[in-house]
């Protein structure tokens, strides 16, 4: 009996994306003998579309808890790149220079202040040092912005980072401290046996002690076989990329930003789709014409690549960590933001995994226990 | 470095210039090319750390081939078929957004 109790691993972390591969690595670096398990290369790869902000300033209207959990991330940022650094050798770029919304109009102005507004006035909401600037204090900081940007918000803590490269990092890092990466693992169930979990993927079970499910929007059908809920809305958005210039783009824009490699990200999108598959021209057009209002030199830039891509997105917005009260030692995490929750995901969540419990306390509003005690979502087993 | 291998079929003549200079070239030949032909090394430099590039994977994929065809910047050069009168210039200086 001995022997079938007995894991291979300690945890299996189920998913290889942003949230998969940061969770490994806190793991991993603790010293857990971990595996990640992940589809193939024709998986929708939610993670790998991603804008690569680490963004503050909008997070947690409607749950101030989300936006202390962000700004905690924030500052951790900087020292996570660092261990990605040293122990790897590779730069992800991290920058926070602030960042800014901006605003095309009068009336999108006023849109933007009364978000902020009741964003900040949440009894114990965190300050995130978000202010409205008026379009000469933009200009200062912006100089290239066009004559139709009336004003906008600007957050001190927001910044961005390569995000291919923090991956890259992720994973190179993963590898060198051991741990197994298995790609075309899908998997199709979770069996728990003698405190095992036995996750059954087409070419063969794989045994561990904890699983932590970090799938995306495929948690959904994931957490039940473990206990737990998972109710995920995903979007669609689209990104258009334009060549190489010189950098001339100081601060990141929630919609337009300049990545450390000279290219122009444009993004500004939502719909309610769940496959990546086909650009709509409409969408990318009013994109393109917004990001070119508030940067009328961008008209000259060639555009080079642009693309469809899943977000993951609770049915919310607002990350979900539970542990399992029916399978010991099964977790899930679902969130929007897989770059900037990043530093948390890999330093603060991690450790609690290995330690064997997600701190109740500290993460209570996170818990999905808040989509049954909704009045406007059905009850689910 | 590079040269040109025999080929079979004879194309037409076209003559167009790099930097200024006048050269001929064959009907087909792209301007990634044409310039590898010319005995250019450094193409452009990179926009960010102005890094001496040259044209690379010939096929669309890299981008490191960028120069200006008749006035516009930053097009790929082994993309574009050569055309009587055509300028191409390499270039020396960082790209820049509205220039």
């Amino acid at each position: 009996m001995a022997a079938a109790t007995k894991s291979e691993y300690d945890c299996a972390v189920v998913g290889g994306g942003l949230l998969g591969a940061s969770i490994a690595w806190g793991l991993a670096k603790l010293g857990q003998r971990v595996v990640i398990v992940d589809e193939g290369d024709t998986a929708i790869r939610a993670s790998r579309g991603n804008f690569a902000l680490i963004w503050v300033q909008s997070k947690g209207l409607g749950m101030p808890e989300y936006a202390a959990w962000t700004v905690k991330s924030s500052n951790a940022w900087a020292g996570f790149a660092g261990q990605l650094r040293d122990q790897t050798g590779l730069d992800v770029c991290f920058e926070r220079p602030g960042g800014f919304h901006l605003a095309l109009s009068e009336a999108e102005l006023e849109a933007r202040a009364s978000q902020m507004n009741r964003l900040h006035n949440q009894p114990t909401v965190v300050d995130t040092g978000t202010v409205m600037l008026e379009r000469t204090e933009i200009a200062k900081m912006l100089p290239h912005i066009g004559p139709d940007v009336v004003g906008g918000s600007y957050c001190p803590i927001d910044g961005h980072v390569n995000s291919l490269r923090l991956f890259r990092a992720l994973h190179t890092g993963l590898a060198q401290l051991g741990a197994t990466y298995l790609p075309n693992h899908a998997v199709t169930d979770i069996r728990h046996e003698n405190g095992v979990y036995q996750l059954v993927t087409a070419n063969r079970e794989i045994h561990a002690a904890k699983v932590i499910l970090a799938a995306g929007n495929a948690n959904m059908h994931l957490a039940p076989l473990v206990g737990l809920y998972a109710p995920m809305l995903p979007e669609r958005g689209q990104i258009i990329v334009t060549e190489r210039v010189q950098p001339f783009l100081k601060y990141p824009v929630v919609t337009v930003r300049q990545t450390d490699e000279g290219t122009v990200m444009i993004g500004d999108s939502r719909e309610e789709r769940t496959t990546p598959d086909g650009m709509t021209t409409p969408i990318n057009a009013v994109m393109a014409n917004r990001a070119v209002r508030m940067f009328p030199i961008l008209g000259s830039l060639n555009v080079v690549r642009s693309w469809a891509a899943i977000r993951v997105m609770t049915q919310d917005g607002f990350p979900i960590y539970n542990q399992s009260t029916s399978h010991p030692g099964a977790f899930v995490t679902c969130c929007h933001s897989g770059v900037t929750l990043a530093a948390n995901h890999a330093l603060t969540i991690a450790p609690m995994i290995a330690a064997g419990a997600l701190d109740e306390h500290a993460l209570a509003a996170f818990s999905a226990g808040r989509f049954t005690r909704r009045p406007d979502v059905s009850q689910v087993a | 470095m590079f040269r040109r291998l025999p080929d079979k079929t004879a194309a037409g003549v076209v003559n167009f210039t790099i930097d200024g200079v006048r050269h001929v070239g064959r009907r087909g030949d792209t301007v990634a090319a044409v310039l590898l032909l010319s005995g250019a090394r450094a193409t452009r430099v990179s926009a960010v750390t102005a890094e001496p590039r040259a044209p690379y994977c010939m096929i669309g994929v890299c981008f490191e081939c960028l120069v200006t065809v008749d006035g516009v910047g930053n097009r790929q050069g082994c993309l574009i078929a050569v055309a009587n009168g055509m300028r191409i210039e390499t270039q020396k200086t960082r790209r820049e957004v509205g220039a």
